[in-house]
């Protein structure tokens, strides 16, 4: 019988009401009196040189309350990376100036050059087409190979190439040459991980206000850890001290990574509102998004995999092209690096493994983090070319895996991490049950028979979530620490609001949450109110990223409950009498151990605030608690994913079938929002393996900037999922268990696609397509398999 | 400036507008009707879709102009009388059809439309009707058994709940 509340609970969402009545209340929502509105005209070139912006007709056009430039942030912070990656020669990543508003030079379509605030987003957009700007257009770095050939154009000239970083990580260079020398096969392939863009429904809004009656800024703003923008704009580019300044990230429609990075937009609309002492509103287009919200993936890799004559992998190698764009995004420099190179290992325990990153600079948008941010990358890498491996010897894809995984832990990978837990057997062993394998030949038989080829793709996955202990992460060269922090706030009559540093954008926080508080308590969910995204209202708080809301602020949550659970035994104690060590706390009763003597969760409460009858000399009055939680080590989901293709071999079309899903996520607190978590994923790693990807041409000017020509997933793009996260191993250093289900699907599917894909061609007879590139379009089946 | 009445959600309405006044900055703008969302340029996404003369329409792509006389229902109008979710409101909330929420406003707008020309759907006819609304966050995997679930259809055999 499932439970019906507290943890492993499906609540129905209480969010849901609000949003599915209109009532739900997004950035662009919000209006403040006497607010302007701000169009920024931005670079229509990839790369050139700023003659002059002459705004002097344009300022005198109607409404129009001021023109900014670049030259107004003259002396004012450009905005911050927040990882500092080391290179192989131990020299510090290039980390070139990125202002708010485009200064000399302009390095990527979309690159703003001027602002124009005016009393209508009308008369705004009028003026800024009345702004003469003079750019002479220069050559642009845009395929990342050129942009590292000698005489390539420079993004930024003030730097020697457009190379950032040149990264090597992991075991001994003379293990890996040795396993590669000893080894009776070795696989070798050449892909690329496609350019996406994240697509979060709700554009990003920005809207600053200042109140100079106590020189205290507001920006309301889209975005995923409203505290971590604080701290950026306010230390790095604005130097407003954190208690002059408020972010609210009210509700946000989606975000997928591209809502952590602090952008122009947000430090432009507080700036600016002081300047001019009104409000200032930004709301993006999507056009805009498409050439300012900071794009994901973009590596071009070759990978090497040595194994033995047994078939155990021994070695691999990878050496991957990262692209970083123009300028380097908040958490960019990182998600080549340690985001990606960690994980190579998989699920598998090669023993050697040499990972190479050169991250590139190139005239287009920046890059960053994009649900699953490196692990995809990681993923896509190994599982295809495990199945390469299997296909060239003769062997079953699974059984390879099935040889080569890891199976004691704890398990320390060459690549840094230490896997504490998992059970990689257990969750292939669930999806072979799921995808009905032995079915599969009568199910090829039928797609035959109308003239389709089936084929059957499966992979395996491994992520590091929960990001991160502070300590690690500090000396891998991030500039935060990465815990969270909660703070529980009982009220008298019993009712709970708990403020938490992560932020909600679909993922249920606000029922997923007070289920876990409510277990701890046995009191009733409807009592418990979760408070997030105003950094007035939360002590602190690092945001929801990484598939670490639950895993990190959960558990500072979790502990922040423990210190109310003690404080209230000792008021419990001191009305029943008895020593704190003897009450216990079931069902919101505190009893006395072996009497029926008892008070309720509300006398105890109540007597906090009341303190009449209350041990004054041994606590203070109230309850509320603060904890702030550091992660031990990182969280690591797994899981085995297998996808069902149908290909048209007169068109090339690829139609999913069949898509099953088992992972393993530890404990699991709301089932239905990580199975809703899984699916999502999936529809994303489907739209990166078929349908989207971003694209330039040669000169820098971004093709796809619409939904027109960026091919989002539809609902008839995708099938119905199975999803399956029985296989539960618990995570074994934070409190509840968990492991972050937010990214997984995203990370998984992509391969399972790809080989099925591959799969489907070779039971063709078309035998020597070995990889296809995603999106895997029925133009490039079509080319591989006449090609 | 155009004088344009129309009938907003039961309520009737008159306001000035420009020529060039979209039907989603008149609702969201003028009337502060802010669950109609604007999700694109293009209207591609359809987080706008409305309900005008009973025909369901992206807010994006009209005048508030032309919409002189007209019956108009946002999802600010979905709602029972008594403020209780309606059957596809309540399916969505049933069968977790919505995560960040900005696209279910236009989701159960043009849900409404298909069911109230075609009662009982196929898993298939709802994608296909769907072709105009993006979501990003469910997959769509829980709004389809939602539409499905709120027209009456047994979903307990479609996988995860």
């Amino acid at each position: 019988m499932p439970k019906d509340h507290g943890i492993g609970a499906s609540p129905k969402r209480r969010e849901d009401v609000r949003f599915l009545t209109g009532a739900g209340q997004y950035t662009d929502d919000i209006n403040v009196y006497g607010q302007t509105y701000v169009h920024f005209l931005r670079s229509d070139v990839a790369h050139g040189r700023i003659n002059s912006v002459n705004t002097e007709v344009a300022s005198a056009m109607p409404g129009v309350v001021r023109i900014f430039t670049g030259a107004d942030f003259d002396g004012i912070g450009g905005l911050p990376c927040g990882w500092q990656v080391t290179d192989k020669h131990g020299e510090p990543m290039k980390e070139p100036a990125h202002p708010v508003l485009a200064q000399g030079k302009v390095r990527h379509v979309g690159d703003p050059i001027a602002a124009v605030v005016a009393e209508s987003l009308e008369e705004a957009r009028n003026a800024a087409e009345a702004i003469e700007v003079d750019i002479e257009e220069l050559p642009a770095a845009v395929n990342m190979k050129a942009a590292l050939a000698e005489g390539a154009p420079k993004v930024h000239d003030d730097l020697s190439d457009n190379l950032c970083y040149d990264w090597q990580f992991g075991s001994d260079q003379a293990d890996v040459d040795a396993a590669f020398e000893k080894a009776a096969h070795v696989t070798t392939l050449e892909l690329v991980n496609n350019r996406l863009v994240a697509n979060p429904m709700e554009p990003r809004v920005a809207l600053g206000d200042y109140s100079r009656a106590n020189d205290e800024s507001t920006l309301y703003t889209t975005s995923q850890n409203p505290h971590v923008i604080r701290l950026l704009m306010g230390a790095f580019v604005l130097g407003i001290p954190e208690h002059k300044l408020r972010v609210v990230a009210p509700d946000v429609g989606g975000g997928f990574g591209t809502k952590i990075f602090h952008y122009a937009e947000e430090a432009f609309c507080t700036f600016a509102a002081r300047q001019i002492n009104r409000p200032v509103k930004w709301t993006s287009t999507r056009s805009e998004a498409f050439m300012s919200d900071a794009h994901g993936r973009d590596h071009v890799t070759k990978i090497e995999l040595a194994l033995d004559a047994e078939n155990n992998f021994i070695g691999l190698r990878t050496d991957t092209l990262a692209n970083m764009g123009a300028y380097l995004s908040t958490f960019s420099s990182s998600v080549p690096t340690w985001l990606h190179g960690t994980l190579m290992a998989g699920n598998y325990k090669t023993p050697a493994i040499q990972v190479n990153v050169k991250a590139v600079f190139t005239n287009t948008v920046p890059v960053d983090a994009y649900r699953g941010a490196g692990r995809p990358e990681a993923t896509f890498q190994l599982e295809r070319l495990v199945d390469k491996a299997a296909r060239e010897l003769g062997v079953d894809p699974i059984a390879l895996r099935r040889q080569n995984f890891i199976t004691s832990f704890p398990y320390e990978t060459p690549v840094a991490v230490a896997y504490d837990t998992g059970d990689y057997v257990a969750t292939m062993d669930k999806l072979e049950e799921m995808i009905d394998r032995a079915g599969f030949d009568a199910r090829r038989k039928e797609s035959e028979a109308k003239g389709k080829l089936r084929g059957l793709g499966i992979n395996c996955y491994i992520e590091a979530c929960g990001i991160a202990p502070s300590n690690l992460v500090g000396q891998l060269g991030a500039r935060a620490g990465l815990y969270d922090a909660a703070t529980v706030r009982v009220n008298a009559t019993g009712s709970i609001s708990v403020m938490v540093g992560a932020h909600s954008h679909g993922q249920g926080h606000e029922t997923a949450f007070p289920q876990v508080v409510a277990e701890m308590l046995g009191i009733d969910e409807s009592m418990i109110d979760i408070v997030h995204g105003d950094s007035s209202k939360i002590p602190f708080g690092m945001g929801t990223y990484g598939s670490r809301s639950l895993a990190v602020c959960g558990s500072a949550m979790v502990r922040a409950t423990e210190k109310i659970i003690n404080k209230a035994k000792k008021i419990a104690g001191h009305l029943l009498e008895a020593s704190e060590a003897d009450i216990e706390l079931k069902d919101g009763q505190f009893t006395v151990a072996g009497t029926d003597k008892s008070v309720a969760w509300g006398d105890v409460t109540l007597a906090a605030y009341v303190p009449h009858n209350y041990p004054l000399e041994d606590i203070e009055p109230g309850l509320e608690e603060t904890a702030f939680y550091d992660p031990s080590n990182f969280t690591y989901p797994a899981g085995a994913y297998a996808c069902e293709v149908e290909l048209d071999p007169e068109t090339g079309k690829v139609t999913i079938e069949r898509f099953a899903a088992a992972d393993d996520f530890g404990n699991v607190v709301n089932p239905m929002i990580v199975e809703g978590q899984v699916h999502g994923g999936l529809a994303q790693g489907i739209g990166q393996a078929l349908l989207e990807t971003c694209s330039y041409d040669e000169d820098g000017q971004l093709l796809s900037a619409s939904y027109m020509d960026y091919a989002m997933p539809r609902a008839d793009d995708v099938p119905f999922y199975a999803v399956d996260h029985s296989c539960a191993t618990p995570c074994t250093h934070n409190p509840l268990g968990v492991k972050g289900c937010g990214e997984a699907g995203a990370i998984g599917s992509p391969p399972a696609v790809v080989n099925a894909v591959i799969d489907a061609l070779h039971s063709g007879g078309h035998t020597q397509v070995t990889h296809i590139d995603m999106p895997v379009s029925p133009g490039r089946v079509w080319a591989a398999m006449h090609g | 400036m155009t004088d344009v009445t129309m009938t907003v959600n039961g309520k009737p309405v008159t306001r000035s507008v420009r020529g060039n006044t979209l039907m989603t900055e008149f609702l969201r703008e003028e009337l502060r009707l802010t669950g109609t969302h604007v999700g694109c340029d293009t209207s591609q996404c359809g987080a706008c879709v409305i309900h005008v003369n009973g025909a369901d329409v992206k807010a994006c792509t009209m005048f508030a102009a032309e919409a002189e006389g007209a019956e108009v229902t946002t999802i600010e109008g979905m709602a029972n009388a008594d403020g209780s979710l309606n059957v596809i409101q309540q399916a969505f909330q049933d069968h977790h059809g919505l995560q960040c929420g900005f696209c279910t406003p236009g989701m159960v707008m043009t849900a409404a439309a298909l069911l109230r020309d075609n009662p009982r759907p196929t898993e298939h006819e709802i994608r296909d009707y769907l072709e105009g609304n993006i979501c990003r966050c469910t997959g769509y995997h829980n709004i389809v058994k939602a539409i499905m679930a709120a027209s009456g259809q047994d979903v307990s055999a479609i996988a995860a709940e």
